[in-house]
């Protein structure tokens, strides 16, 4: 579904990505580890189209990618749910989940995805009405995929989405992200959370000072001293 | 009508047609003077609406907006000068080249990804550069000035935009409001949902797959085109234009603070803050004279003043306080302050 060659990312003169290559195949779950300043967010955003890469090729779902903006990327149908939240806090929940749908993918079949999103997600079906600035960190982390569905994506590259939510918030989202995937759509998953991101994953990678270090199934990793040792504090 | 009115409290509907009724009888009642008031403060509301667009609507902050009043202002008054172009005609010239010239800084700015402050020294710099220019373009009269002829003062000739207080009083009024019910209808518009999705978040405007260049390009490039109407209007109303008043930072300044007193971001806050400072900046004036201090730059010194209070105490502006207290608050198109 998703095949990244060789690719090479600068923020001026800092590199960023280092040779970065890796393949998600079409409706599996792949989880990219490594430490704060890794490059994982950059990875992300490089694949979502707002980075442009130096070097480099982004294949996904056939279709050459590689520096094409990030709504033609989105359209494509490779949705993101971004680190830190990012809804919209002065619209509504309601007005939020619409925003998902401003792509013609998203547009075609807004009732339909609308109804999904509040069916996975009924705490925001409760209040539509609400602005969504005061949600809680959860709930805005709902809304986020939430918003993202509403755009009809083949896959979801999910960047920290359990980033400072309650334990129980943490098992409903990676709940949520099994569910989507056992749904058809396939899964990137970047997280701080290694042990938990490494069990879900079909396959994984370790992203280190930009570049690819490792890779293996997530059982592998998570058996692999190494990694043990770096991100589990075995 | 449906389109631009629906949404909007009949309360606030009513207090509105009172406003623009009053204002229609103005001329029957005050004198020159105070009708001049009230004529430069809906200037300052026209232009103020059209910098919120820009800024409050689509959060793209402009520090060079007089740049597109000069434009606007030394196009249409150069076709008529030397041409004998009615400013009818000139003015779609003059919106043409700001648009232009908006869609140069923009493109320039967007597309190389700079932003926030950055881009709103990018914009100082294009209307700074732009001043020089016009300090050597003798064609319009460089540094010593252009003129309009100011002839027939008695009776009015709208073709030619030439004619007495009055008229020029009317025309304003009626591009104020046009600004008011197009500002709503863009903000009830798929655009304006756009804008506000880039304003609160940029990234996460992407990430939905908004086209933020294409958006904040048609933000600029509107606001622009409704800031050259403004210049238009003040060319001939004023008759002169010299490059230091129509390119200046002053006169950026000045057209920012209006919104930013009244509400950035709301429909009625830069009317509102247009009518709170105007009036108070001139009185002041008045009061002073009437003491005999002359003492320029006082009245600057007096925005200044209001600006500080109004940024420390109510950062949101004034109107979303004000709508509240009318009981016409409807969820605020604006920040959530």
């Amino acid at each position: 579904m998703l095949k990244v060659e060789n690719l090479h990312l600068y923020y001026g003169d800092a590199q960023a990505l280092s040779d970065v290559s890796l393949n998600v195949p079409d409706g599996e779950i792949v989880a990219i580890v490594g430490a704060n300043g890794a490059g994982k967010s950059s990875l992300i955003r490089t694949l979502a189209g707002i980075e442009k890469p130096a070097q480099g090729t982004i294949t996904f779902d056939g279709q050459d990618i590689t520096g094409q903006p990030s709504y033609k990327v989105c359209e494509l149908g490779l949705g993101q749910v971004a680190e830190g939240r990012q809804i919209f806090p002065s619209m509504t929940i309601k007005e939020n989940l619409e925003m998902g749908a401003v792509i013609n993918r998203g547009r075609a079949h807004a009732e339909r995805n609308f109804e999904r999103a509040t069916t996975i997600f009924p705490r925001l079906k409760e209040r539509l009405d609400q602005a969504a600035g005061t949600l809680s960190g959860g709930e805005q982390q709902m809304l986020a995929i939430g918003r993202c569905l509403m755009g009809e994506p083949k896959m979801i590259m999910f960047d920290e989405p359990s980033l400072g939510l309650a334990p129980a918030l943490v098992q409903e989202v990676f709940q949520v992200i099994h569910r989507l995937n056992d749904e058809g759509i396939t899964v990137v998953l970047v997280e701080q959370n290694v042990a938990v991101s490494l069990k879900m994953a079909n396959h994984a990678y370790v992203l280190e000072n930009g570049h690819m270090v490792m890779e293996g199934t997530g059982e592998s990793l998570l058996n692999d001293d190494r990694v043990r040792q770096a991100y589990l504090g075995l | 009508m449906e389109r631009i009115f629906g949404g909007v409290p009949k309360r606030a509907l009513g207090l509105l047609g009172l406003m623009i009724a009053s204002l229609i009888i103005a001329p029957a009642i005050v004198n020159a003077y105070v009708l001049s008031v009230i004529l430069i403060t809906l200037y300052f509301a026209y232009v103020g609406q059209a910098w919120n667009l820009m800024m409050g609507y689509a959060g793209q902050l402009s520090l060079g907006h007089t740049l597109y009043v000069g434009l606007g202002a030394y196009t249409s008054a150069a076709l008529f000068v030397h041409f004998g172009i009615s400013p009818l005609i000139g003015l779609f010239v003059g919106m043409a080249i700001a648009v232009a010239a908006g869609a140069l800084i923009g493109s320039m700015a967007f597309r190389f990804g700079i932003g926030g402050v950055y881009f709103a020294l990018l914009t100082i710099a294009f209307a700074e550069f732009t001043r020089i220019l016009f300090e050597h373009f003798d064609w319009v009269g460089a540094m010593g000035g252009f003129f309009l002829p100011v002839e027939n003062r008695d009776s009015s000739d709208f073709l030619n935009l030439r004619g007495g207080p009055v008229m020029f009083y009317y025309v304003i009024l009626f591009l104020c409001f046009a600004a008011l019910g197009v500002n709503q209808w863009l903000l009830r518009s798929r655009l304006g949902y756009y804008w506000m999705a880039i304003r609160e978040d940029q990234e996460a405007a992407q990430a939905v797959g908004i086209n933020t260049f294409r958006y904040k390009m048609i933000a600029v490039m509107i606001s622009a085109a409704m800031t050259a109407l403004g210049g238009v209007f003040i060319a001939f109303y004023y008759n002169n234009l010299f490059p230091a008043d129509a390119f200046g930072m002053h006169r950026s300044i000045e057209l920012i603070l209006a919104p930013i007193i009244g509400g950035m971001g709301t429909l009625f806050g830069p009317i509102l803050g247009a009518f709170i400072l105007t009036p108070l900046g001139e009185g002041l004036t008045i009061l002073m004279e009437s003491m005999g201090v002359k003492a320029a730059g006082v009245k600057q010194l007096f925005y200044g003043v209001i600006l500080l209070v109004i940024i420390r105490f109510v950062p949101g502006g004034v109107w979303p306080l004000i709508s509240k207290k009318l009981g016409i608050d409807k969820r605020m198109k604006g920040k959530s302050e």
